[in-house]
């Protein structure tokens, strides 16, 4: 099976006249990309402003009230006086509110009083989010020792050496959760879109028949799929670019790695998406199946599995063993180390590495099946 | 006129049975996904890799790092020197680094205010706030413990409602049951109606007595039934394997979730409907997917979003059905917030639906 350059010339011109003339590759390769991201982009952030509480505040004072000034001025709470303890259950319920913060009659008095100490309130949380759960705790009780600090320094109560924790945050100081999910959300837009190029359009053509008389002709089996392969490339790296450009533009998230690790990546698991496709609609034989396939194989698997919102490393260990298979946790992983660390090629490597051998394994596959296909 | 209903409707549901591939997309995925996913979704933290830099050699140092050490959320390992900290967070080796500098048990001794550092790797920022909320939950409880006879001034007593041990499991169970099942009704009507608008049978069953409203019930039902089975299996698998709770009442559950079938069944027939093939249809169903799962709050709170991204977001079914299946396994919610969360599910079957007959009798007009 020589491949002949003139041959490979005339099935690539064919291919771009076929995308040209047909809107859905276009659609696919540019529309999908920028709907998913920003939507995506946006709308998952773990960025929490503004948590509703209500309080439930049975002690008239002075001092009660500063406390509630000193949640209400953390930018991350809102604190809403309620009217009873039905009420506030009920908001709660209603999850019009996140928690309640209850401060009884005697706690002002056993504030003021050492010999009572600790004055003890109580806040309860709606915990069907454990994580957000986490998160209100974490500000309630911030503000608290904050507010306490104050009041101790003033009263002159406050055991001296005090201990503080320094907190600081690397590659995303500001803990933008943009930073870190638009990368993600640039693998799994890549997932999508490189195997829906491939699964979508070359399904129709083994259900039209048009592949088999492709493959009729003296074109070999190799020039064809490097034909298609070829041209399906270039798009989805087109939109690739589109994707990492509007990360930095719309998003503002740093690229701090270079150019040529990002081709190298994007290159790698492009090839993978799209031969993953091309396998798809092989062995489908129809749109019918080869469409429920690639849906179900890409996108929530690459949103669950790859790290892109849960840190495979926090997962059960079998489980961690099965995301190996999902291509898509190597691509996040180097995305988010070229867009907030750099060039780190300790972590870049492996994942390349990995890259690669998922690429040349689905095209093995590929090669595979549709000799099989045609006997 | 029932009868023919009925009849396409048993034609449709063999037609889907019949073939193998079609019976295993719709049985096989749900309940593998809901195994993997309601074990990847975890916020929980533990035996995170923690770099400890400790300068200090004095007992108070090495009495926090013990603190550290013995808790499950950390696993520790030691690093020597400014440059090791960078190369092992840049490479991942640890997800965080704690610095205690040189004075600090001079500094507690001689009872001056002192701190110590704690550097997280952002790139994963969920991780970092979980992992700093635990390490500054162990330096207070250090700090408190120095003196014994003194309590502080002030205690929180939280309780966690709904979710006391705050399982990440009955977080994305709910989840899960409303998703999948919105996915796979949503999948099944688009295509079906494309396809068969594709291969020309559309014609055909237009020139049989049924209308094309008729039509587009027979086309409805079987897309419900299979969202109710796959929601149905993933409920089972919760219950039974994860042992997730169910608190609010079953038919409620039912009846909603046969309303939010409806309106999935809808987004699919007015998708293949506008479709002019089936390729068309399906990238429909890959642009409204992904979009209506990530606004829906299933990852990451609602409230959490843009006013605008937001406001987008309640035109998404998936949002409503969220809230209520994870009210109805987790608190047995009050009726009012039912009605809040179904009424809208109504308005978008009914839209959706409309749309879809009214692009279907176009597309052969």
């Amino acid at each position: 099976m020589m491949a002949s350059l003139q041959r490979l010339r005339g099935l690539v011109r064919k291919e771009i006249a076929q995308i040209l003339r047909d809107p859905s590759a276009i659609l696919i390769a540019f529309l999908l990309p920028v709907v998913l991201l920003v939507v995506n982009g946006f709308g998952i952030s773990f960025d929490a402003y503004h948590m509703r509480i209500a309080a439930v505040i049975e002690a008239q004072d002075e001092g009660v009230f500063g406390m509630l000034d000193a949640l209400g001025a953390s930018p991350y709470l809102d604190v809403r006086p309620a009217a009873s303890m039905a009420a506030a259950q009920q908001a709660l319920a209603m999850g019009e509110v996140r928690g309640i913060l209850v401060v009884r009659e005697d706690f002002p008095q056993r504030l003021r009083h050492p010999a009572s100490w600790p004055a003890t309130a109580a806040l309860w949380v709606n915990a069907t989010d454990p994580n957000t759960a986490r998160i209100l705790e974490g500000y309630v009780t911030g503000a608290l020792t904050v507010w306490l600090q104050g009041q101790g320094r003033e009263l002159g109560r406050l055991p001296g050496g005090g201990l503080s924790l320094e907190q600081r945050d690397w590659f995303n100081p500001e803990l933008r959760s943009a930073d870190f999910i638009v990368p993600g959300v640039i693998a799994m837009v890549m997932t999508m879109t490189g195997t829906l190029l491939t699964s979508l359009i070359v399904a129709r053509e083994w259900e039209r028949g048009t592949m088999e008389s492709m493959l009729a002709s003296p074109a070999t089996m190799a020039e064809l799929i490097l034909a298609k392969l070829g041209c399906y490339f270039v798009l989805g790296m087109l939109s690739m670019l589109g994707s990492v450009l509007l990360a930095i533009t719309a998003f503002g998230v740093p690229f701090r790695g270079s150019a040529g690790a990002l081709f190298v990546a994007s290159a790698l698991f492009l090839v993978f998406a799209l031969a993953f496709g091309l396998f798809i609609s092989t062995v489908a034989r129809n749109q019918f199946v080869a469409s429920q396939v690639a849906f179900i194989a890409t996108m929530m698997p690459a949103m669950m599995l790859s790290g892109m919102l849960f840190d495979i490393a926090a997962m059960p260990r079998w489980l961690q063993i099965v995301t190996f298979a999902v291509p898509a946790r190597y691509l996040v992983s180097i995305l988010q180390t070229l867009f907030l660390a750099g060039d780190v090629w300790a972590v870049i490597l492996p994942n390349l590495a990995a890259l690669a051998a998922a690429a040349a394994l689905a095209m093995a596959a590929t090669l595979l099946v549709t000799r099989r296909r045609l006997d | 006129m029932w009868q023919r209903i009925l009849a396409l409707i048993l034609k449709e549901l063999a037609g889907l049975w019949k073939d193998p591939k079609t019976r295993f997309v719709i049985l096989v995925p749900p309940v593998v996904q809901v195994l993997l996913f309601a074990y990847a979704a975890t916020y929980d933290v533990t035996n995170v890799p923690l770099g400890v830099w400790n300068e200090d050699p004095g007992i108070q140092a090495s009495e926090l790092v013990r603190r550290f050490a013995g808790s499950p959320a950390f696993h520790v390992s030691a690093v020597h020197a400014p440059d090791q900290v960078q190369a092992a967070l840049d490479s991942k080796t640890v997800a965080a680094v704690l610095r205690i500098p040189q004075r600090f048990s001079a500094d507690l001794l001689a009872g001056r205010d002192t701190s110590v550092q704690f550097i997280a790797d952002a790139r994963r920022s969920n991780t970092a706030l979980m992992v700093q909320s635990y390490a500054a939950s162990i330096v207070a409880g250090f700090a408190q413990d120095r003196h014994p006879g003194t309590p502080a001034p002030m205690m929180l007593m939280t309780r966690d409602w709904f979710n006391p041990t705050l399982e990440s499991s009955w977080f994305i169970l709910p989840g899960l049951v409303a998703v999948l099942s919105m996915l796979m009704s949503m999948l099944i009507s688009a295509l079906s109606l494309a396809r068969e608008r594709e291969l020309g049978t559309f014609e055909q069953l237009l020139v049989t007595p049924l209308r094309p409203a008729e039509v587009l019930v027979g086309k409805a039902v079987p897309g419900m039934i299979v969202g109710m089975i796959d929601a149905n299996l993933i409920i089972v698998v919760a219950l039974l394997w994860f042992r997730l709770p169910f608190r609010g009442n079953a038919l409620l559950l039912e009846t909603v979730l046969l309303l939010y079938t409806l309106a999935g069944v809808g987004i699919g027939l007015a998708l293949s409907a506008i479709a002019r093939t089936q390729q068309q249809a399906m990238l429909g169903v890959f642009v409204f997917a992904s979009p209506m799962v990530v606004l829906s709050g299933y990852a990451a709170p609602v409230e959490n979003m843009p006013p605008l991204v937001e406001w987008i977001g309640r035109a998404d079914p998936i949002r409503y059905m969220m809230v209520l299946a994870r009210a109805l396994f987790l608190q047995d919610p009050p009726l009012l917030l039912v009605w809040q969360q179904s009424w809208p599910l109504a308005v978008i079957a009914l839209v959706t639906l409309t749309v879809a007959a009214v692009a279907a009798r176009r597309a052969v007009g």
